[in-house]
């Protein structure tokens, strides 16, 4: 059982916490902004030189760039929600509290889901007044292909909130490196075929990879490719898996070599 | 249901952590409606008592029930009984104290919040710093906010870790009658600890003294004072404290 009140609680209360931060809202939006600037000059460039003169490597550029944004907010979102308990000492209220894990969880998801919802927004709306980015340019196929870099991210999220049960603080540096851990690795702004062939196992493992493959076939070829839709979901179900248990581990870790009470103050 | 009025029985727990002993076989039982004071010099092991209580440190061996439930495999049930304060846990900063006991209440359900929420700041002498972000408020407003906190539910047992810590004599007082109030009239259970031994003394009515992990002697603040022959637990607690160990040796024999 689980209370669908208790979670909205953990959404108000993070909602609650963000917005009444400038610093928090400056790294809800500067960043992703930033980023977005360079890469629309980028592509203005391209275009101006003749290097892009059909725009589709604009088109690609952006969506990638959105589509990482993505993944990389949604991994930050729970281990962003957990850093917050351990910064301001609660975790041991919360963890004598009804709230159930698996309800903080969701409701930390579900806070992500909305974070990352914002900047979605405000990018593409930018590019399209900056860029001239056409935000119909993979139409509906926008939402499976971000769903399953949502669940990529949080399957990657446990990951690190299971690191920062084990090493507490030493571990915070962490929450920002993990995605780029992977970004090199997943296909984002090129295509699978640059890869070396012993490096391809690795890069076919990761569901981002197959999404941003996706979003390139889409780009091309206007086409859903739904097989690579599975396997993304199939690896994300895998991960995912994984990563509970992982993170589980843990904390049952933490109740007993004493870390998870010491880190709540 | 256990067929005693025990609320809390612990028997033989022991925590072990790699090279140190936090609890050494050591047992309790806290009766319903009573302030149970656990006493101790540093380190002794009383914060890592309540811990295990609480089901959020697991023993390394012994057996704990809370209202006949163990803290680690019925939280659901417990979880809505039970609260806790401590001097060193704290809130989300930059939410107002308002703000931060009310998505506490929420989380446990509370179904007349802003009524609860009120009555409890008026308590506390906190309404007119309600407004106030939690991280502006001083020490003892703070330790007071978390005392807030701890009632919200209106518990059945409470944990109270150093409750009085910071707090200045005066406000001290209020929340000493304001938690003696809350045992009167709602039959409230708190285990407590403290390093203050007049309050112990005013407060509890019963204590078990704790060093190194072992429960060294238990009784009314009275009985305990007497068992010694002193004339506080004041001069009872520094001499365990200074012949702590000689005990140990005495009853492990
Ligand atoms: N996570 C941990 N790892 C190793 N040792 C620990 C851990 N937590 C507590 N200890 C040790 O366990 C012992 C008991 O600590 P505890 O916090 O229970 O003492 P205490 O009686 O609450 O003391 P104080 O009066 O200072 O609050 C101490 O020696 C402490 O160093
Ligand atoms: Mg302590």
């Amino acid at each position: 059982m689980i209370s669908f009140n208790r979670i909205l609680t953990i959404v108000r209360r993070y909602i609650l916490i963000h917005f009444k931060s400038p610093a928090r809202l400056l790294d809800l939006f500067f960043w992703p902004v930033m980023e977005l600037f360079v890469w629309g000059f980028f592509t203005v460039y391209l275009k101006n030189s003749n290097l892009d003169s059909t725009g589709r490597l604009v088109v690609t550029l952006i969506n990638a760039l959105v589509f990482w944004d993505i993944l990389y907010r949604s991994q930050q979102a729970l281990s962003l929600a957990f850093m917050e308990e351990l910064w301001t000492r609660n975790v041991l209220n919360l963890l004598i509290s009804p709230l159930r894990t698996r309800e903080w969880v969701l409701g930390a998801y579900l806070y992500g889901m909305i974070k990352t919802g914002i900047i979605v927004l405000i990018l593409l709306v930018l590019a399209s007044v900056l860029y001239a980015f056409h935000i119909s340019s993979l139409g509906f196929s926008f939402i499976p292909l971000a769903f399953n870099l949502l669940l990529f991210g949080y399957a990657m999220g446990l990951f690190t909130t299971g690191l920062l049960l084990r090493w507490g603080h030493a571990a915070e540096a962490l929450i920002w490196g993990v995605p780029f851990l992977i970004q090199p690795f997943s296909a984002i702004f090129y295509p699978v075929s640059v890869y070396p062939a012993w490096l391809k196992p690795i890069v076919l493992a990761l569901p981002s990879t197959h999404v941003m493959e996706a979003m390139r076939h889409v780009i091309d070829t206007g086409q859903f490719p739904w097989p690579s839709f599975w396997i993304a979901l199939g690896l994300n179900v895998l991960f995912t898996l994984f990563f509970s248990w992982f993170c589980l581990r843990m904390l049952e870790r933490g109740r007993s070599n004493g870390q998870l009470v010491r880190m709540s103050g | 249901m256990p067929l005693t009025d025990d609320v809390i029985v612990v028997e033989g727990l022991t925590k072990r952590y790699k090279t140190v002993t936090a609890l050494d076989g050591f047992s309790m039982r806290v009766r319903k409606g009573e302030i149970y004071g656990l006493l101790g010099p540093n380190g002794a092991g009383k914060t890592t008592a309540l811990h295990v209580l609480m089901g959020v440190l697991t023993p390394t061996a012994g057996r704990v029930t809370v209202f006949g439930h163990s803290p680690f495999d019925d939280r659901e049930t417990l979880a809505p009984r039970v609260n806790f304060s401590s001097a060193y846990v704290q809130m989300p900063f930059n939410l107002s104290a308002r703000q931060n006991l009310d998505i506490f209440a929420r989380l446990y359900g509370l179904p007349d919040r802003t009524n609860k929420i009120e009555s409890l700041l008026a308590a506390f002498k906190l309404t007119a710093m309600a407004k106030s972000k939690t991280g502006s408020l001083s020490s003892g407003e703070q330790t007071r906010l978390n005392l807030c906190k701890a009632l919200l539910n209106d518990p059945d047992l409470l944990f109270l870790d150093e409750p009085t810590a910071s707090l200045d004599p005066d406000i001290a007082d209020l929340v000493r009658r304001t938690l003696h109030d809350f045992q009167k009239r709602k039959g409230l259970t708190i285990v407590y600890t403290s390093h203050n031994m007049a309050e112990v003394e005013t407060l509890c009515d019963r204590v078990l003294f704790l060093h190194r992990g072992k429960a060294i002697t238990e009784g009314t603040p009275k009985e305990v004072a007497d068992r010694f022959k002193k004339d506080s637990l004041e001069k009872v607690f520094i001499h365990l404290a200074r012949t702590g160990d000689v005990m140990d040796a005495e009853t492990s024999r």
